[in-house]
């Protein structure tokens, strides 16, 4: 039976793992995702998690550990955050490359210089175009869930997931969770098959030198070159929107609970001032969402739960009756503008949605940001736009900018 | 000992036309590795001359399992194949990582050391061709004083090679070994010998290159024995913590006399810009090695 427990998004992301049943672990310390680690350390030790845990000397060896385990058949997992994800950053393009179902926790927490160990997702941001499939998590419940769901899609379209959660918000905050049953999980995920075998009886050289052009292997038969490969990732990458959707559904009528797919929506179906957002910050907008509407205004949440690939679909859908659009957002395209809005005003380039869209810069380095002054900050947008402003502007919020 | 090299292993596991230079001292060892370890092996392989050797996707030209894995990690990547066999439960696989002396001294010691001190279930081999190859011939950590490489053009390499075996030996492991290309009966019973024993094995290939050392392809064998010949490389085993001489390394140190190291240096156009200084620094330096292994072995 599934039951019920007060536990941090830490733990809920190590009972994921100890659902899951992968054959090998490989993890290096570092805040906020140090006790997710231990924890599972702790399930090795005493027989929980029956894996192979290797505790390596730094983060870009628990990628290469998992990279050459998960080419050998074995289902992995792996957890960092901040400076430790872009320590690995080579490897997160071998895996993507390689086309190999790893999967891994991002605790988000501020990159160096300078030193921060609290939140923001700067850390998941940069590493947008490793071809990782990237999810982010509102509350410890959806990280229990969507590590669940993540070895289902990683598996089944050959492409590593990154489950994203905002360190210390979610990763040290207690909250209750359902931990699902575990021949639910069992039923729901099938074994993991990998896409080519390594044995001595069928002897190959996996990932040589690929030249610019196509080559006859020994049959004459004509093979990749480097681009193809490339494309294929690209190609199945787009494609994953479907199984991500599909999964998702399927979660739902397994388990119960719908986490949205691609996107989620809160009080969306009259609205037309949207917030948008990642994480925990767009579930404290609903928040923001809630006061705004006790002041007349039609306020909606379109939450982004998948970054990669990117919801085109889902965005263009949500904020087609849209008469404003405020992101709040915990990343920066540095030189250019906010991380994520730089992708939305992209993906909206086309589909005839035109309304004014402002930014919000917020949280950064685990700065506070309370749901007032979200709602404070779409008020300021509005008067803005009504008084027929209609540029879009970035403002970084509650930072004194002189 | 093997005393006849038609008791080595007569299955080629290195197939001809592979992509190394002519009179590549790495193709030669690794051949001997290839026979010596057999069928259930599976290599994990570095951005080097290794990679290159292993042939241009689709086409291969060894037929054994091999994964290739970027530069810093290639013992991390072996880890990770060990981690997965014992999972998956695929006994009796020797898992051999394999890189060359910038992927050993230089950029892979970290993952080498870490893999090492959790004295994981492999065989570590180093070809050491003193420079990066592959990208042509800069200095690595493994060059020695008075060569020239394309990072050193014009003042030789000023800093001494470093002593990694030294380095290797400090991680106490159940198994340690020099070998030769030109003494390929020493390197097979050596690999052989690694592939019983369980932990982390870390076998030094001495590994002429022509290109990169400047010397006629035909010399290889000649070059690797100089080296045998004047003490700049030494041939030994440590097993358990106790060292022995092998082949003729042993036998110069019983009977022979060691050659002075002009006889290896004059004929490599890497040191002709190496001073007298640099010269006599070198003898010394070997000779003061060469006392010490001497006495360690107890002959
Ligand atoms: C992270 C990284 N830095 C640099 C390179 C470029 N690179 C490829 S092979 C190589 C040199 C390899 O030297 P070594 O390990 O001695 O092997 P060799 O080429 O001599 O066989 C270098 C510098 C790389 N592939 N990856
Ligand atoms: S450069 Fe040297 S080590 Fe590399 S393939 Fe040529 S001979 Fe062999
Ligand atoms: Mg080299």
């Amino acid at each position: 039976m599934s039951h019920c427990e007060l536990i941090t998004g830490n733990e809920a992301a190590a009972y994921a793992v100890k659902l899951v049943k992968p054959h090998v672990i490989a993890a290096y310390p570092i805040t906020p995702q140090t006790s997710l680690s231990e924890k599972i350390s702790l399930y090795i030790e005493s027989g929980e998690i029956k894996a192979e845990y290797v505790t390596v000397e730094s983060e870009h060896s628990a990628m290469t550990v998992l990279i050459s385990a998960s080419t050998m058949g074995a289902r992995t997992f792996t957890a960092t955050s901040a400076n430790g994800l872009l320590y690995m950053h080579e490897q997160l393009h071998w895996a993507a490359g390689s086309r190999l179902p790893i999967v891994m926790c991002c605790v988000n927490r501020g990159v160096g210089a300078p030193w921060s160990i609290f939140n923001d997702q700067q850390d998941s941001f940069s590493q947008r175009d490793a071809g990782w499939i990237q999810m982010y998590c509102r509350n410890n419940q959806e990280i229990i869930d969507t590590v669940i769901q993540a070895y289902r899609i990683a598996e089944e379209v050959y492409i590593p997931v990154m489950v994203c959660y905002d360190g210390f918000i979610l990763s040290h905050t207690m909250m209750p969770v359902e931990i699902p049953e575990e021949s639910l999980v069992q039923e729901f995920l099938p074994p993991y098959t990998p896409h080519t075998e390594i044995s001595p009886e069928s002897p190959k050289t996996v990932n040589p030198v690929f030249f610019p052009w196509r080559r006859e292997n020994h049959e004459g038969v004509l093979c990749d070159g480097y681009m193809e490969k490339r494309y294929k990732l690209q190609d199945a990458l787009l494609h994953s929107a479907d199984i991500i959707r599909r999964t998702n559904r399927d979660f739902a009528a397994m388990f119960g609970r719908d986490w949205g797919g691609m996107t989620w929506e809160y009080r969306t179906d009259d609205a037309d001032i949207f917030i948008v957002g990642m994480g925990s910050l767009a579930m404290e907008a609903t928040v923001a969402a809630d006061e705004l509407r006790r002041g007349g205004i039609r306020a909606g949440v379109l939450g982004i739960r998948v970054f990669r690939p990117f919801p085109c679909r889902e965005v263009a859908d949500a904020l087609r009756g849209a008469r404003a659009i405020i992101v709040f957002e915990k990343c920066v395209s540095y030189g250019q503008t906010g991380g994520f809005s730089t992708d939305l005003k992209a993906a909206l380039y086309g589909t005839g949605i035109t309304a004014p869209l402002h930014n919000y810069v917020a949280g950064l380095g685990g700065r506070d940001v309370k749901a007032r002054e979200l709602t404070e900050a779409v008020e300021g947008s509005l008067t803005a736009i009504d008084g027929g402003d209609g540029e879009h502007k970035t403002v970084w919020l509650n930072c004194f900018t002189g | 000992m093997h005393d006849n090299i038609f008791k080595i292993n007569d299955k080629e596991f290195l197939l001809p036309g592979n992509r190394s230079c002519q009179g590549c001292g790495l193709s030669l060892a690794y051949r001997f590795i290839l026979k010596a370890l057999r069928e259930n092996t599976i290599v994990a392989i570095p951005p080097s001359c290794l990679c290159v050797l292993h042939g241009l996707y689709p086409t291969a030209s060894v037929i054994i399992p091999a994964i290739n894995c970027t530069f810093a990690g290639n013992a991390a990547s072996a880890s990770g194949i060990v981690a997965a066999l014992k999972a998956l439960d695929k006994p009796d696989i020797t898992v051999l990582a394999l890189s060359g002396d910038g992927g050993t001294y230089d950029i892979g010691i970290q993952s080498l050391s870490g893999a090492a001190e959790r004295n994981t279930d492999f065989i570590f081999a180093c070809y050491d061709n003193e420079a990066y190859m592959n990208t042509g011939t800069q200095r690595s950590g493994a060059t020695p004083m008075g060569a020239i490489t394309t990072t050193t053009p014009l003042l030789t390499k000023r800093e001494k090679k470093k002593d990694f075996i030294k380095i290797m030996e400090a991680h106490d492991l159940p198994y340690l070994a020099t070998v030769s290309p030109s003494y390929p009966m020493d390197l097979y019973e050596k690999f052989v010998k690694a592939k019983r024993i369980k932990g982390t094995r870390y076998m030094h290939i001495d590994t002429p290159c022509p290109p990169g050392w400047g010397y006629a392809a035909k010399d290889t064998i000649k070059i690797g024995k100089l080296a045998i010949e004047t003490g700049i490389s030494i041939l030994f085993e440590i097993e358990k913590g106790k060292l022995r001489l092998t082949g003729r390394s042993e036998t110069i140190a019983k009977k022979g006399k060691k050659l002075p190291v002009v006889h290896y240096v004059e004929r490599q156009t890497r040191f002709k810009k190496m001073s007298m200084e640099q010269l006599s620094q070198l003898q010394s330096s070997v000779d003061d090695r060469w006392n010490e292994y001497v006495g360690r072995a107890e002959l």
